[in-house]
Formats: C-alpha cells, sequence, structure tokens
C-alpha cells in the first residue's frame, strides 16, 4: 500500500507572528520556518503504518519554494522513503494546492493521502476536504485513529461533543488531528541518511493546473489588543469582585 | 442575492450558532433559508423556521445526514447552491469536515472562520492562530463560508416560515458509519455556556483535571474546557479543548486554572467578556488578558475560591 503526504513549510510554531507596517502581510523575512505540526502527526502516521507492515511505500510532497526541500528532507529524515516538491514561489490558496495534489494523485496512484487537518499559518482546514473532493474519493478528516487494511479503512474522528468511527473505501484521503500520534524527532543517523534520499523537483508550471487566487487580500492588520486588569490578593477577592460587577 | 444557512444541530435541538449565522447571512441578504439535514429532525426544522428573517427552512433527512457524513452532506448542497449565491455553515467539527467539500465541488474558495462581514464579497478572518486579522475580497460567482459563530449576535426568535421537505440526495458512496460515542453531560455546552472553567498542563494528570476543574465548573454551572497542552497530555479530551485549533468561546465568565496563555490559547477565548486566570507564574501571559489575575498556586487557590463562592450562596 502506497501513502502520500502532502507537507507544508509554515513559520515555526514557536515565533510569535508580526505583521507588516503596510499592512500587506506577515512578515516573514529572516523568520524560522519548520514543518506544520499536523502535518509532521499525518507523516508520522504514515511512517507508523509503514513499521506495521501495512504500508508498503511513503512518499512525502511539498507545494512550495526551493526552501521547502529542507521540509521534505525532515520527513525523509522521520521515515518516509522518497520526496516530491512542486516548485513555486506563489502562495497558493487551499483549492489550488488541492488541484495541484490531485495532479500529483494522478501520476502516483497512492492507496490513501494522509495529511494534517489545518496549517497554522492560513488555518483553513480545507484542503484535505477539498482534494477529496476533487478526486470523488471517500474522506475521514480529523482522525484521531487510523487502522488500515486491504481495500479499506477504520478511521475514528473527532466530533462535536466525542468520536466517530468510520469504514472509508479505499483510496481515501485522511487527515490528521492533534491526539493521533507524537512525532518522533527525527535522530542523526536518519537525518544523514534522509540527503541520500530521492527528492525529485519539478516546476508548478510544468503541471498546467488553474492556480489563479479567488481572494485577494485586501489588508492583514493586528487583532485589538485587550487589556489586562487587575491582579488580586486571595480568591475570595475574585468572587466578590465578581459578584459586585454582577458577573455571578 | 439568496444565502443558504446550514443549521447546526444534534437531530433533537437547534444549536445557537445557527442563530449566530443567520445574522451573518441578513448582513448579506434578506433571502436567508435555513436547510435542517439529520435524521428524526423534526423539531430542528421547527426551531429553524422560528428564528426571525428566515424566508424558508429545508428539511431533508437521512441515517448519513443524521450521521453528519461529510459526502452525503456535500452531495445534498451542492445542486442546491444552483439557487443561491451563498453557503454560510457554523465553523464547527460538522461544518469545517464538509464545507470544504462543497467549495471544491462548486470550484470555489472557501472563506473560512469569516469574524466580519464587510460587504457581499469582503470578510474579514483570523489567520495564524489569531495573532492577525486577513481581509479577503472573493470573485467567486458563489461564496462559500465558514462562520465564527461567537463573533456575531443570535438573530432573535419570532419568525413564522415556512417548512419544505426535500429530497435527501445520492448518500455517503463508499464511507460507511460504524459507531459513534458522545459524551453525555449535564454541563452546558462549550461553545454556547454563559460561564467556562478551564484547566491546563499545571493539572499533572486526568484525575487531577476531573479533581479540581469539574466540582468548580459545576459549582459555577459553567462547561469545562482545556488548553492544547492539558490535552496534548491526555489530561482532557479533544473535544474540551479552547483554542486556535480548538472551539472558539465567547462566554460571559472564563476561568483559566493553571494555564499559561498560549498564544493559540488565547486565540479561543480572547473574546469573553470577564477572564479570571489562578497560575503561580506571575508573568504568564493569560495575566496580559486576563481582568483579574490570581498569582497562587491551583491547589490552594481552587479550594479557596469553592468556599468563596459557597460563602457568596454559589
Amino acid at each position: 500500500m502506497k501513502v502520500l503526504v502532502p507537507v507544508k513549510r509554515v513559520i515555526d510554531y514557536n515565533v510569535k507572528v508580526r505583521v507588516k507596517a503596510d499592512q500587506t502581510g506577515v512578515d516573514l523575512a529572516n523568520v524560522k520556518m519548520a514543518m506544520n505540526p499536523f502535518c509532521e502527526i499525518a507523516v508520522e502516521e504514515a511512517v507508523r503504518q509503514k513499521e506495521k507492515g501495512a504500508a508498503t511505500e511513503v512518499v512525502a510532497v511539498s507545494i512550495g519554494p526551493v526552501q521547502a526541500q529542507e521540509t521534505l528532507r525532515t520527513a525523509l529524515a522521520m521515515g518516509a522513503d522518497r520526496a516530491i516538491l512542486i516548485q513555486t514561489d506563489q502562495d497558493l490558496e487551499p483549492l489550488a494546492i488541492a488541484k495541484v495534489l490531485a495532479a500529483i494523485v494522478a501520476e502516483e496512484a497512492p492507496d490513501v493521502v494522509i495529511m494534517g487537518k489545518q496549517a497554522i499559518d492560513g488555518d483553513n482546514n480545507a484542503t484535505g476536504q477539498m482534494l477529496s473532493a476533487l478526486l470523488d474519493w471517500p474522506q475521514a478528516a480529523f482522525a484521531s485513529e487510523l487502522v488500515l487494511s486491504a481495500g479499506s479503512a477504520k478511521v475514528t474522528r473527532e466530533i462535536d461533543g466525542g468520536l466517530q468511527t468510520l469504514e472509508v473505501a479505499l483510496p481515501a484521503v485522511i487527515t490528521a488531528d492533534l491526539r493521533l500520534n507524537e512525532p518522533r524527532y527525527a535522530s542523526l543517523p536518519n537525518i544523514m541518511k534522509a540527503k541520500k534520499k530521492t527528492l525529485d523537483v519539478k516546476e508548478l508550471s510544468a503541471l498546467g493546473v488553474d492556480t489563479v487566487p479567488r481572494l485577494k487580500v485586501v489588508k492583514v492588520v493586528e487583532p485589538p489588543k485587550r487589556t489586562g486588569g487587575v491582579k488580586v490578593e486571595n480568591a475570595a477577592a475574585i468572587v466578590s469582585n465578581l459578584k459586585s460587577n454582577g458577573v455571578i | 442575492m439568496a444565502v443558504l444557512v446550514f443549521a447546526d444541530h444534534d437531530n433533537t435541538t437547534l444549536k445557537d450558532g445557527t442563530n449566530k449565522t443567520v445574522t451573518a447571512a441578513l448582513a448579506l441578504s434578506s433571502d436567508v433559508d435555513v436547510l435542517v439535514a439529520g435524521k428524526g429532525a423534526g423539531d430542528v426544522a421547527k426551531a429553524a423556521a422560528g428564528i426571525a428573517g428566515v424566508r424558508k427552512v429545508l428539511h431533508a433527512e437521512s441515517d448519513a445526514l443524521g450521521q453528519g457524513l461529510a459526502e452525503a452532506i456535500s452531495g445534498l448542497i451542492v445542486p442546491l447552491m444552483a439557487g443561491y449565491d451563498a453557503l454560510l455553515t457554523p465553523a464547527t467539527s460538522l461544518g469545517k469536515n464538509f464545507s470544504p467539500r462543497v467549495a471544491a465541488k462548486l470550484d470555489v474558495a472557501q472563506i473560512t472562520e469569516v469574524v466580519e462581514v464587510v460587504d457581499g464579497s469582503t470578510f474579514v478572518r483570523p489567520i495564524y492562530a489569531g495573532n492577525a486579522l486577513e481581509t479577503v475580497q472573493s470573485s467567486d460567482a458563489k461564496k462559500v463560508i465558514t462562520v465564527r459563530a461567537t463573533n456575531f449576535k443570535a438573530a432573535a426568535d419570532g419568525g413564522s416560515a415556512a417548512i419544505e421537505t426535500i429530497d435527501a440526495g445520492p448518500g455517503a458512496g463508499k464511507t460507511a458509519f460504524v459507531d459513534q460515542k458522545i459524551v453525555r453531560t449535564a454541563r452546558p455546552d462549550l461553545t454556547a455556556a454563559k460561564i467556562v472553567v478551564s484547566g491546563g498542563r499545571a493539572m499533572g494528570s486526568a484525575e487531577e483535571f476531573q479533581r479540581v476543574i469539574d466540582p468548580l465548573a459545576d459549582k459555577l454551572g459553567a462547561a469545562v474546557g482545556a488548553s492544547r497542552a492539558a490535552v496534548d497530555a491526555g489530561y482532557a479530551p479533544n473535544d474540551y479543548q479552547v483554542g486556535q485549533t480548538g472551539k472558539v468561546v465567547a462566554p460571559d465568565l472564563y476561568v483559566a486554572i493553571g494555564i499559561s496563555g498560549a498564544i493559540q490559547h488565547l486565540a479561543g477565548m480572547k473574546d469573553s467578556k470577564v477572564i479570571v486566570a489562578i497560575n503561580k507564574d506571575g508573568d504568564a501571559p493569560i495575566f496580559q488578558v486576563a481582568d483579574l489575575g490570581l498569582v497562587a498556586d491551583y491547589k490552594t487557590a481552587v479550594p479557596e475560591l469553592m468556599d468563596a463562592l459557597t460563602a457568596a450562596g454559589k
């Protein structure tokens, strides 16, 4: 069974994001970048499925600038077998990414796509669902447990108020939620080994996919700041304050 | 311009997020219809018909719709969109699951977690865990939008829209429902609660989380929430998670116990009216947004808080 894992290069989740003064976007100059955390969970899951014997090959793919090769090397160091970079400096919307991924799926013919539920930059939580729609494949989003078997996958997913288990016919798209697993740190020997694994680079333009943006960013601003209030001495002061202000 | 609003419900009760999404829809058009897709959801359809400003309620019934399967809901909505210019869905787990599927089938962008409607094609939405607000203008003929319901006032009741039963659509195809575990609780729903009590990683274990947070929540009649760190560590279920990657809440009172206040958590609760924080680290970022802060170990502060509430007649 072949697994395709799309990964995205984003601002490291520990970095404080700054909005540019000209309101055109977020400042990415000289900022630490890393693999999107939900993508890490997806890579980890694919690698675990291979280690369990449920999957045979894990192919990581990224769509982004030349530096996204580093993100793919991280995936290779975690245990992916090979990688593909669709190189572009264009900032693509989820629908365009889904279309590019659909073109890669047509070439690679994976049995399952495992990807993060959300990238922490755009926070759209849309690409996986869109990919499954474009392919007319079943989807199982927000997975917290995945059992792959021949021809189908049993997926437990996080829903409002609890958990739901679905059985989807393969091929399918599965998106990873927080509790699916805890991603490993790549060991130094595996980082060295990853340097020798195959990483194919293709130009986005070579795929002939429509990636014209549908949304124009008018402006990006900082949210209104909430100002802190007072510190109180003890718990009784909290209650008397809440009571006198009619909160409780 | 006609707008379709997807009703959020559990097949029995219409959720408040629907009324709030209707408010967002009425900012776009006065022709607002509500779709109730479910199983045995007749009461939900009646409740939706009672929302002021709603023109018509469309009601579809099937097992797959009742189970909230994305393929079934998307398959129902896509043909309906021939008669609408926009689809607005509350950004719940259910909405986030199927709405992008509808957008892709219509070949349009999804405009995610809208917090403000500027005009018929311009919307404000948070990015980077709420650290930036992006204003986007859509060039698509049809808009597919998810709405962060807490940013809109609930549309009032008092309407009397007609209910039209419609065909359930093509079903879920190659996706089969196996089972579902919904945690039944007497506590209010997290996203609709007037008071929320949340615990963080400081709790140290699931048992401690339940020992400390649950009684305080029950005393206040509050819903229970948790930080991502507490969920990550397995102290609380994922469903409790308040934050950019979890639930966004805006209660009258938010009580944060042992939560440091990571950016991603603040994004989920900073619109609360009053924020109370108890944390032993006086430099924790949670105090920068808290109206009332107490620098103390929760182990002593929470019992004192319980006593003070009892003394105040709670």
